[in-house]
């Protein structure tokens, strides 16, 4: 797998100029796939991810469902969405394991102002790096799937990491490892992929899930978090997936075109106004003094002509 | 309600020209009070803040360069918000100063349709009808009130980004980069205009006097209306004074120049001679 290429960066937010060793090694792209189909939401993932990335355990949320918080927080990267969901007449739970799809355009990365505080690596995971966060926000605004959070007192953004940290020694993430049903896989996206269409394809053939499918949506380049679901026709009705997730215009257009427009203008106008003071000259109280006698050329002249 | 603010910022006006001082000397007039200069520059300091701090996060191209200015990259996110709301509310000060004479007007119009004359220096003097302000001046200002609204209305979302709806803080993100760029492209030609494009206008918000020449050649009707004179014919006359000056002074060098020729012994200069 991509254990050396885990920390190779990809992409650097708000950093001007090419990212240092980019493409020196040959790319392999990771997935975590997900079945949504075959978890039992035992939560043994949720408890997993916070004992590695060793934050305390945080207050629960008691709304009448089995679903933990009603979403993701800054120390709880991963909840899984409890939907309660009717079918032929037949009750059945959907319930999604939601953290960061770690998409291929992220959104959060474009949005971040600041230089270094969001990487993607070679291998398609998106590591928010909180030395780096000014704590600005705008991430939270450009992510389609409403997943990074701030932590009011550090005044940073934080999400899952992917366990890049894991992932980076060879280890699959902490989620992965500690899902009993197997119903979680972590390996090369392709693999990941083929995985995911095969258990597609079984649950459309013999399962009489006519509208089984991949979600791996394509607006945003693809994710390295794929699922399986029932009905990829409606990845709506598992707690909110977009169906066709999008960046705002803010931070594509507005941002890699309005806006270095605008400081090019800026630079024009500041020359603009230099140029003025050089041709065209100030106005001045009128009438204005007229110059020292002795520094105007036709006196110059004359007194020449006086000397014999 | 107008006589209202009228009646504050007459009380303020005199409330500062009892601690500050304007000094006018003969051949000067009073352009600024002490109230008006303070609240000026209290709004100039805020908003330059306010630029260099926003444009540190505007683009990754000035990212590195303007935020060690304050302290790193997570106090100057910090500070932004805070030398933004200053700022307008210093403004919002000056709005009710300014407010009455900054109202537009025919002359206004008329000024602005000969934008081109202006920027080119084409006249010496500007028309007779352009008063206390002219189109201009009025045009930055009204200006800077939309931006200061607008920069309000979009920064309070962005500032509160971690509460406020995901494409409210998106689009607040555009409207407050529309109204920073128009404020920098006019406070480049304010600040041009108010030092190197018209000598003897800085010192209005400093010492608060500009010369009655200064007051004749840009704002006539103004001049008119405080010396109850006629612009041109003081231009006129001063013009007039200025060339039989000039001449007498070369006249005097003249002969000068000649006598101490002829009394030096320093003559060898022109052996010759
Ligand atoms: C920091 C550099 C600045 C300089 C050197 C400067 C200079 C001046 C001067 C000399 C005047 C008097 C013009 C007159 O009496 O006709 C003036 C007026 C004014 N200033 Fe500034 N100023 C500066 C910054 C600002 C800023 C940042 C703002 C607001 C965002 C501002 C807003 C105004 C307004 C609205 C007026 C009245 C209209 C006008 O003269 O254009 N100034 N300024
Ligand atoms: S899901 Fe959100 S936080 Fe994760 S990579 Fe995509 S845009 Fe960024
Ligand atoms: S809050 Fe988000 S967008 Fe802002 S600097 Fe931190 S990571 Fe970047
Ligand atoms: S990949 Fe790691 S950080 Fe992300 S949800 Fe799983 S355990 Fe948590």
């Amino acid at each position: 797998m991509s254990d050396e290429r885990t920390l190779q960066i990809q992409q650097i937010s708000a950093h001007p100029g090419t990212v240092p060793g980019q493409g020196a090694q040959r790319e392999v792209e990771v997935a975590k796939y997900i079945d949504v189909t075959t978890c039992i939401g035992c939560k043994a993932c949720e408890v997993a991810c916070v004992e590695w990335n060793d934050h305390p355990f945080r207050e629960t949320t008691f709304d009448n469902t089995y679903q933990t918080m009603p979403t993701t927080e800054w120390n709880y990267y991963n909840l899984i969405k409890f939907v309660e969901h009717e079918r032929d007449g037949n009750f059945m739970w959907l319930m999604r394991k939601d953290q960061c799809m770690h998409c291929a355009d992220p959104g959060c990365l474009r949005a971040c102002p600041a230089d270094g505080a969001i990487v993607q690596y070679e291998n398609g995971i998106v590591d928010f790096q909180q030395e780096n966060c000014i704590g600005c926000g705008y991430c939270i605004s450009g992510c389609p799937f409403d997943i990074p959070k701030f932590n009011p007192k550090t005044k940073k953004v934080f999400k899952c990491t992917l366990c890049s940290d894991r992932v980076g020694q060879g280890l699959e993430p902490a989620c992965i490892k500690a899902c009993p049903t197997g119903c979680l896989h972590f390996g090369t996206k392709s693999d990941m992929v083929a995985l995911a269409n095969t258990r597609a394809k079984q649950l459309r053939e013999q399962s009489g899930f006519q509208n089984a499918g991949v979600y791996d949506p394509q607006s945003i380049g693809g994710t390295h978090v794929i699922y399986v679901l029932h009905d990829a026709t409606q990845p709506e009705l598992y707690g909110g997936l977009p169906s066709n997730p999008q960046i705002p215009p803010s931070y594509t257009g507005w941002k890699w075109l309005a806006k270095p427009a605008g400081l090019v203008m800026a630079a024009l106008g500041l020359l603009a106004v230099f140029f003025h003071r050089v041709a065209v000259g100030p106005k001045l109280p009128q009438p204005e003094e007229p110059p020292p006698a002795e520094a105007q050329p036709d006196t110059i002249e004359a007194k020449r002509k006086e000397k014999p | 309600m107008s006589s209202s603010v009228e009646r504050f910022d007459e009380r303020a006006r005199r409330e500062a020209d009892r601690v500050g001082e304007t000094v006018v000397h003969r051949g000067e007039l009073l352009r600024h009070p002490v109230y008006t200069r303070v609240l000026h520059w209290l709004v100039a300091i805020s908003f330059v803040l306010s630029l260099l701090s926003g444009f540190a996060i505007y683009s990754p191209y000035l990212f590195r360069w303007l935020t060690p200015l304050f302290g790193g990259g997570p106090t100057t996110r910090f500070l932004h918000p805070w030398f933004g709301l200053l700022f307008d509310i210093f403004f919002f000060f000056q709005f009710l100063n300014w407010l009455v004479p900054m109202l537009w007007t025919k002359a206004d119009s008329r000024w602005l349709r000969r934008i081109k004359e202006y920027t080119t220096n084409e006249e010496k003097l500007e028309p007779e009808d352009v008063g206390f302000f002219n189109g201009g001046q009025k045009i930055y200002f009204w200006a800077i009130v939309v931006s200061g609204l607008l920069f309000l209305i979009s920064g309070i979302p962005m500032w509160l980004d971690h509460v406020a709806p995901r494409w409210l803080v998106a689009a607040s993100y555009i409207v407050h980069d529309i109204a920073a760029l128009i404020m920098l492209a006019g406070f480049i030609i304010h600040i041009y205009e108010g030092t190197a494009a018209q000598p003897g206008t800085f010192r209005s918000m400093t010492d608060g006097t500009v010369t009655k020449e200064w007051a004749w050649t840009h704002h006539p009707a103004w001049y008119e209306d405080v010396t109850g004179r006629n612009p041109r014919e003081d231009y006129e006359r001063a013009q007039r004074r200025q060339r039989e000056r000039a001449r007498a002074i070369e006249a005097w060098e003249h002969e000068h120049e000649t006598r101490e020729r002829i009394n030096e012994p320093g003559t060898e200069e022109f052996p010759e001679r």
